[in-house]
């Protein structure tokens, strides 16, 4: 039972090094050790795991707890402080705010004498939240050793602050480590506000302006959310005195009477901290940071943290009308992120709607929460986890080679840079089509929906919003795969680690699909039939068409061998035009003219404000209803 | 006869004419003359056409594009000339900008002269270029390769 | 599974999607007034491009239109192999996403317009298949095509929006006017071929043929409605498809505004009102 709080400890000893190492040699090695040891201790929690039902292990320092109040009064005085500093006010409210509720709620538990000893515990699905913490955050860190340096080669301006950039990284995994693994409530409560200390100091690495404000928007909205879970802290010590609903475990299988209000907060507090509309702003904005943190903030930490606890919750959801409400915020969010999606060139901002839609759609199952949705909630967690990291690294490698993370820009990459091109592919590919991970989930969830209440406005989202999302991410693959018949192979100069990290990426994007049958049964079946009495699975007549299909497209490339012999090469059709390879061809008065192409973006469809506007309504009512809802129930 | 002469699709390009003969190329399509039932077929884009049909002569402004055109179809290809300005460049011959009918740039097979020629003329002029067709795809099969079409292939009316 | 099923589909359906485009033009034709092409028309042309020298713009448009063939026939064989329905659709959209990859590869300007456009229909149909496969399985109780074949009541009297709502993305797909907006049988389009400007010879051979097995694809779809009767199926399909001709005579090109509008509002409309009242009756009174 080691590798438990070994993991949460450990990355946070890490990060206290990286604190003091200065020399880059020294640092290189201790994020490789330190990642190396993370993935493998991550790793070795499979042998630990019990095959159903959580394990439990005790941890005996009462005073712990008391610990992380006073470091989150700490947290509280030093975001104070920098609010001052930049002058944000309602930052500061709102974190004073926040923290009387916890001073109360503090004063509250510690008044009564109660015998309930704080857990850590591994299950299924905290096995597979740990294995994407572990391998995936510890690639993305080795990924950002050869990142960073570049980033500072082209921003000269901004201070190099890569020490407390590595420590940053690790206390984050560290912190989400130690949230999936917590039993006990204020536990949780508390690697949640560190990972929003983290992810609002990394969002404003830069300190531009923009990117202070992006940061404090990140970081209100997220306290937003940690006001709501501290609420339900105090609700749960208002209920039950003896603080044994504290613990995660009890309380999800206690009465609906006690765990539906705190669900509902905490689910709230989920919906900020995975950035459903209308919290959706401070996602978008976190893509000032160095994209390293992008890919951690949408893979593996951050956001997971959020639809992690809505999946945790969702038996207590499941059923309800407050769960469907969840559901529908995510849902809503789902079809209006994709639509934005198609509007934008800016490639991290496709990835961060996507995101956003994708985490719609895992809080749209988790909410409704039957067993079959929760399996399909916990698969698309474990596929967009994965796909989406190499995304975001691939679009941050060919921006410091061709200095720009604009789609148009990325006409032809497959001849500019075709090894990178080739797993970006995969990755696009991966999330949206079949027969490649996130397009399963969507399926299974399509027929979930079917038999669930009220189902059927969500089988409506997905028939929409999945088309959505083939447009955005197509002709994003037909940008890449344009081949424009002159152009310079800048592939070059790209540092070892990078490449590694991404070959294993890739690897892990195509396995993952080809696996997924083994991940189902041994990790995603058990943890639904021990949480549900009932699991499901896709029939083996699927799997093996999907085998198949996966077969087809792996041998289908080779088929260009067949023909090399009688092949004429004749350049695109120009109207009759003679034009130069480089596309240039003489117009009217013997202008030169030169063709660029570019994609449609249907503003005036998919603009982002109108949509924005419009998402953020609809969720902000839904929420404002269950609210009152819950309000009812509570009161 | 194999498929090819019973598919010919074609791609008709104005090159400098005064309107006459496009009108009785086009007038080849309705439901007068209906050379569908030939399997004809007005595709424009040169890619998939088989047969080149050329109203007008050649001037300055268009000799790069006849040639762009006849270069990007797919051997085995023939080109029809229509109109007596296409096949020699007929009254403006001795214009300017003029330099004449159509073989000055690329091979003609299948000269349509008339001014402007006839619906029935034209049809019977691709038709015999089908045939041509053929020949060329017999030579091409005999070069073994796919090759292009090298030289033009005589014919006339 | 019946494997044989789907053999049959591989060897049959070129034939039967030939002859059908065959009858097609001669109908278009006499609608027109003409006499037409002879019935195994679309045979020669076929032929006929197998016949032609390979150009290509860029070698990998080989592989992106082979890859459209093999899933456009992978998802017809599963269709009437009696496959699960949603897998078909998916595998449907990859083979369609593989010709869109094609047409871009190119960086023609005639073809890219034409794969945006082709997406832009990709969006425009997509929604309402997978509410027709929706519909069915409201109605019978499984995804799998076997099990809807085999129900021993019509379809069509349960989901008479979604036939609607599905003859709507038809038209789209057969690339019928007015909505052949990425690539038109009928002759000059404003963007030239549009998605298939590019392809020639033996390739542009290959993407008919996909088309073929793609409308056979689709009439056994729409049989599907039927399958209780096959006297009365087989008399449906040839109403069906014959009022596609009348409309594809009969209209001209709309924009993709309208296009994308309307079918999205048919499927809105007709398609989730008919599964709407389905799920009311199922929640009153089991089927």
């Amino acid at each position: 039972m080691i590798p438990l709080p070994f993991l949460v400890v450990f990355p946070a000893l890490v990060a206290a090094l990286l604190l003091l190492v200065a020399n880059e040699t020294w640092r290189r090695l201790a994020v490789w050790a330190g990642a190396a040891i993370i993935g493998a201790a991550s790793l070795s929690l499979l042998f630990i795991t019990p095959q159903s039902g959580p394990l439990f292990y005790p941890v005996g320092y009462e005073a712990l707890t008391e610990v992380m109040f006073a470091v989150e009064m700490a947290i509280a005085v030093f975001l104070i402080y920098l609010g001052i500093k930049h002058r944000k006010y309602l930052a500061i409210f709102l974190i004073l705010f926040q923290a009387a509720l916890l001073v109360s709620f503090e004063t509250g538990r510690a008044s009564v004498v109660h015998g309930v000893v704080p857990n850590l515990f591994i299950d299924q699905l905290s096995l597979i939240m740990g294995l994407i913490i572990g391998i995936i955050g510890s690639l993305i860190c080795i990924y950002s050793l050869g990142y960073m340096s570049t980033y500072h080669e082209q921003h000269p301006t901004v201070p190099d602050r890569r020490r407390s950039f590595f420590f940053l990284v690790f206390v984050f995994l560290s912190a989400m480590f130690g949230l999936v693994f917590s039993d006990y409530l204020p536990w949780v409560f508390f690697f949640w506000e560190i990972t929003t200390l983290c992810s609002f100091l990394l969002i404003g690495y830069s300190k531009t302006d923009e990117s202070v404000n992006n940061a404090f928007l990140a970081l209100n909205m997220n306290i937003l959310g940690g006001i709501a879970f501290a609420g339900a802290l105090i609700y749960i010590m208002a209920v039950s005195p003896g603080g044994e609903m504290l613990q995660l475990h009890s309380l999800i299988q206690s009465s609906h009477a006690i765990a539906l209000v705190p669900a509902v907060l905490i689910g709230f507090a989920g919906i900020t901290k995975s950035a459903l509309m209308p919290f959706s702003g401070w996602l978008v904005g976190a893509m000032v940071a160095p994209t390293p943190v992008s890919a951690l903030l949408h893979s593996s930490t951050m956001v997971k943290a959020g639809v992690y606890v809505i999946v945790r919750f969702a038996p207590v959801l499941t059923g309800t009308m407050e769960g469907l409400i969840i559901g529908l915020v995510g849902g809503v969010t789902f079809l209006l992120a994709s639509a934005m999606a198609i509007s934008q060139s800016n490639a991290k901002k496709v990835l961060a709607y996507s995101t956003i839609a994708n985490l719609g759609l895992i809080v749209a199952c988790a909410g409704v929460g039957t067993y079959k949705l929760v399996w399909a909630a916990i698969l698309l967690i474990i596929f967009h986890a994965i796909a989406k990291s190499l995304l975001f690294l691939c679009v941050g490698t060919v921006e410091h080679r061709i200095g720009s993370r604009d789609i148009e820009d990325m006409t032809g990459l497959i001849v500019r840079m075709p090894r990178i091109s080739v797993m970006m592919f995969i990755g696009i590919a991966g999330m949206f089509l079949a027969p490649f991970g996130m397009l399963i989930s969507k399926w299974v969830a399509i027929e979930a929906f079917i038999e669930a209440q009220f189902g059927l406005a969500f089988v409506a989202i997905l028939a929409f919003g999945g088309s959505l999302t083939v447009l955005f991410w197509s002709k994003w693959m037909g940008k890449i795969v344009s081949v424009c018949p002159v152009a310079e192979k800048v592939e070059n100069g790209i540092p070892t680690e990078k490449w590694i990290v991404l070959s294993i990426l890739t690897a892990l994007t195509v396995l993952i699909c080809l696996a997924f049958p083994v991940i189902s049964a041994h990790l995603i079946e058990p943890f639904v039939l021990s949480v549900y009495g009932q699991t499901t699975r896709l029939s083996q007549d699927n799997l093996t068409i999907m085998a198949m299909m996966h077969f087809l497209l792996m041998i289908m490339p080779f088929s260009m061998l067949l023909y090399r012999n009688d092949k004429r090469i004749v350049p695109a059709y120009m109207g009759g035009r003679p034009t130069t390879p480089d596309l240039t061809f003489s117009g009217s008065m013997g202008m030169k003219q030169h063709v660029s192409l570019c994609n449609y973006y249907f503003e005036e469809v998919f603009g982002e404000q109108k949509l924005f506007m419009v998402g953020s309504a609809l969720c902000l009512g839904l929420i404002l209803l269950v609210g009152t809802l819950t309000a009812g129930v509570a009161l | 006869m194999s498929s090819l002469s019973r598919s010919p699709w074609l791609i008709h390009y104005d090159a400098s004419s005064c309107n006459g003969c496009d009108i009785e190329v086009l007038a080849c399509l309705s439901p007068l003359y209906d050379v569908e039932r030939f399997g004809i077929i007005n595709t424009g884009n040169p890619k998939h056409a088989d047969v080149l049909v050329i109203t007008g002569g050649i001037n300055e402004q268009n000799r790069e594009v006849v040639r762009n055109i006849y270069d990007q179809m797919p051997s085995p290809k023939v080109v029809v000339a229509v109109g007596i300005c296409a096949c020699t460049g007929g009254v403006f011959r001795e214009c300017y900008n003029v330099v004449g009918g159509i073989d000055r740039v690329i091979p003609v097979d299948v000269y349509v002269p008339g001014c402007a020629a006839r619906p029935e003329s034209i049809i019977d002029g691709i038709v015999r270029a089908l045939s041509i067709l053929e020949e060329k795809k017999a030579e091409m099969e005999k070069q073994g390769g796919k090759g292009r079409a090298g030289s033009p292939v005589g014919g006339g009316q | 599974m019946h494997m044989g099923n789907a053999l049959l589909f591989i060897l049959l359906a070129p034939i039967v999607g030939g002859l059908v485009a065959g009858i097609d033009r001669k109908i278009t034709a006499r609608m027109q007034g003409r006499v037409g092409p002879p019935l195994l028309q679309p045979f020669y042309d076929v032929g006929k491009l197998f016949e032609k020298e390979q150009i290509l713009v860029t070698p990998s448009q080989n592989f992106y239109i082979t890859s459209y063939l093999v899933f456009i026939v992978v998802s017809g064989g599963l269709f009437f192999a009696g496959g699960d329905i949603l897998l078909v659709i998916f595998a449907f959209t990859l083979a369609h996403i593989f010709l869109v990859l094609g047409a871009y590869s190119s960086y023609s300007p005639y073809s890219f317009i034409g794969a945006e456009r082709e997406l832009i229909q990709i969006i425009a149909y997509e929604p309402m298949i997978i509410l027709s496969a929706v519909g069915m399985y409201m109605v019978t109780r499984s995804f799998y095509v076997a099990d809807i074949m085999a129900a021993e009541f019509p379809l069509i009297y349960y989901l008479p929006g979604i036939f609607i709502g599905f003859l709507m993305v038809l038209t789209i797909k057969l690339r019928k006017s007015p909505f052949d907006l990425s690539t038109s049988h009928h002759a000059h389009q404003e963007i030239v071929k549009g998605v298939t400007t590019e392809f020639s010879g033996p390739m542009f051979g290959l993407v008919e043929l996909a088309h073929w097995y793609e409308n056979v694809f689709l009439l056994g779809f729409i049989y599907l409605f039927f399958a209780w009767n096959p006297l009365i199926a087989i008399g449906a399909l040839a109403i069906v498809y014959f009022a596609e001709i009348v409309i594809d005579n009969t209209f001209s090109r709309v924009t993709w505004q309208l296009t994308l509008k309307s079918s999205w509002i048919i499927a809105g409309f007709m398609g989730l009102a008919n599964l709407g009242i389905l799920y009311y009756l199922s929640a009153v009174v089991p089927l």
